[in-house]
């Protein structure tokens, strides 16, 4: 049913939606607890820029990354400075594109569940004599580990599902950029909607299954850490 | 100063409602015991607690512990880096965590592992069948009571504790309070008892601090400072304190001997020799110019004027007498005051209604 290159889109598709899970949780973390403590003026700022892949047209992200990985631009400039050469049509273009059109799925359920976190447990450790790093391993996190469960679910899954700007940026090269939802474009490009069809199908089950887990486990923890719909 | 604790804070700021809220707090005392921070609602005693726990951060302040410095013009040291304990006013377990796993919670983070002493804790607070709860399946007494044994499992050098019993109802607070006794007799560590509560004030205390709107009004021996003068008007009253002289045990009553005279009062079971306070409050005690010996009422001292005030209510005053070293207050009507011709330094007797035993 599945080709040799459907498989191998398939797994680059998930080795790009791990990659950039994990690294949006890293990254995201730091920038969701700011965010949910702050009283600075910059949050409304920071929270709209955070907010803006969601409501940006894919092509005008990619658009942009492209410019900014040229040669010529600052971000071309810095990797060929650090000699990585340049990003564009490369898998870490990709998982550079994908980190910041994906970063509002993971930042804010994190963001959210933090929001509804009191002080008074944070209080509490350290007078218990919890240092910051401890309490927020301690504390923080089995707290709002639904937000944390959620905004992962949520990252994969919309990593998995990009298009517009994986077509921008990364173009259709087999095993490094041609993620499945290329490889069902270039199928149907192609007229061979047999395959194009066994893929989609994966897709939409994939995603079906993902939601169906996600809104039992959000039923199950009473609290919808899920601000906006996909 | 090794065995004192020093504090000074400054702190200006405005509440939610917009009313501006200074502190303004000085205060040494004795790093043993119990010390009741003692004040009305809203004036400032539980910013102080935080203040001194490094919770609320103050720019002009100053805590010294015994020989260590917590805070200074320089020095600011966080929260979990000074050696207290913390048990605030609503029981704050660690939802997520069962009972034992709070306890463990301390326990591993305190300056040395003991396991006898965590046994004692236990022991102590009665929690051994509580251990593998979660803190949503046991009652609010009993939280607070794994709370406090937490604030003890970190060893602290200082223990400060917010109202602990004033998310409880009567009934919780009769039963934690024997627990707080019997941690004051068994530990060595200074503790710093936030309330509004006279009752455990009277039980508890060694040493006490009045506050009123941020300030120190007055400190010392809870018997002197509550004889010197209306700390809360409509609570006025005085402590007592005095021997056990003799045991009726026919009428269930023991006689407490004074510095010049004696009181009758119920026995709580304590023995000859015994030191117990009562408090006596200003509404329960009259004033008459001859003994009468025809009244129900058991208790008679010979008094002499010191003061007469004047109440908030123009009908009342409140006459402070002295008998031998000790004083009491009267709260009678003007009128009488001026049937009487009550005058500074006449003699004559205090009828006291009631006396409660405190501890």
């Amino acid at each position: 049913m599945l080709s040799d290159s459907d498989f191998l889109a398939v797994w680059l598709t998930l080795k790009l939606a791990t990659t950039v899970t994990l690294l949006l949780l890293v990254i995201g973390t730091p920038i969701a607890w700011w965010l949910s403590r702050t009283r600075s003026w910059w949050k409304a700022p920071i929270n709209a820029l955070v907010a803006l892949p969601l409501v940006l047209p894919p092509t005008v992200i990619g658009f942009y990354l492209l410019i900014a990985f040229s040669p010529n631009g600052w971000l071309g400039q810095f990797t060929q400075s650090l000699g990585l050469g340049t990003l564009p049509f490369t898998f870490w273009g990709l998982v550079v594109a994908s980190v910041i059109y994906s970063m509002p799925f993971v930042i804010q359920p994190i963001q959210n569940a933090m929001e509804t976190l009191d002080d008074r447990p944070l209080e509490v450790a350290s007078t218990l004599g919890a240092g910051p790093v401890d309490r927020f391993f301690t504390v923080v996190l089995p707290i709002t580990r639904p937000g944390f469960l959620t905004a992962a679910i949520l990252g994969f899954a919309h990593t998995v599902g990009e298009f517009g700007v994986v077509l921008m940026i990364g173009g259709s090269i087999p095993g490094e950029t041609r993620v499945v939802s290329v490889q069902i474009y270039d199928h149907v490009e192609a007229l061979d909607y047999a395959q194009a069809h066994s893929l989609s199908a994966l897709m939409v089950i994939f995603s079906l299954m993902v939601l169906i887990g996600l809104y039992l486990f959000q039923r199950k923890g009473s609290r919808s850490v899920m601000r906006y719909g996909v | 100063m090794g065995t004192a604790i020093s504090l000074a804070f400054q702190l200006e700021r405005v509440d939610k409602n917009g009313h501006p809220f200074v502190l303004d707090f000085k205060a040494e005392f004795p790093a043993t015991g119990i010390t009741v921070l003692f004040g009305a609602s809203g004036c400032g005693k539980t910013t102080l607690l935080r203040a001194i726990a490094g919770l609320e951060v103050t720019k002009k302040g100053y805590v010294q512990v015994g020989r260590d410095i917590w805070q200074n013009q320089e020095l600011f040291m966080p929260t979990h880096k000074r050696s207290l304990g913390y048990v605030f006013q609503e029981p704050s377990l660690f939802n997520h965590l069962r009972v034992k796993a709070n306890l463990d919670y301390a326990y591993k983070r305190s300056a040395k592992a003991d396991p006898e002493f965590y046994a004692q804790i236990i022991e102590l607070l009665g929690l051994e069948s509580l251990l593998n709860r979660f803190p949503a399946q046991i009652s609010g007494g009993e939280r607070q009571r794994v709370a406090i044994a937490r604030a003890l499992l970190v060893r602290p050098k200082f223990l400060l504790m917010d109202e602990p019993l004033a998310s409880l109802d009567e009934v919780r607070k009769q039963e934690i309070l024997p627990y707080l006794e019997r941690i004051h007799r068994e530990f060595e560590f200074p503790i710093l008892y936030v309330t509004h509560s006279m009752d455990e004030l009277m039980r508890l205390a060694d040493h006490v601090l009045v506050m009123e709107q941020g300030q120190l009004r007055e400190q010392g021996d809870p018997v002197q400072v509550f004889s010197r003068g209306q700390v809360l008007e409509e609570d006025t009253g005085v402590i007592l304190q005095g021997r056990v002289a003799e045991h009726d045990q026919q009428w269930h009553l023991v006689l407490m001997q004074l510095q010049e005279g004696e009181l009758w009062v119920r026995d709580t079971g304590c023995a000859p020799g015994d030191l117990i306070r009562v408090r006596v409050q200003a509404r329960d005690v009259s004033l008459s110019l001859s003994p009468h010996t025809d009244s129900s009422i058991l208790n008679r001292l010979a008094v002499e004027i010191m003061e007469i005030q004047a109440g908030s209510d123009p009908a009342v005053a409140q006459i402070r007498v002295k008998a031998g070293e000790d004083y009491l207050f009267a709260r009678i009507t003007q009128k009488s005051v001026n049937q009487l011709g009550l005058k500074v330094g006449m003699s004559l007797w205090a009828q006291i209604k009631s006396a409660a035993v405190i501890r």
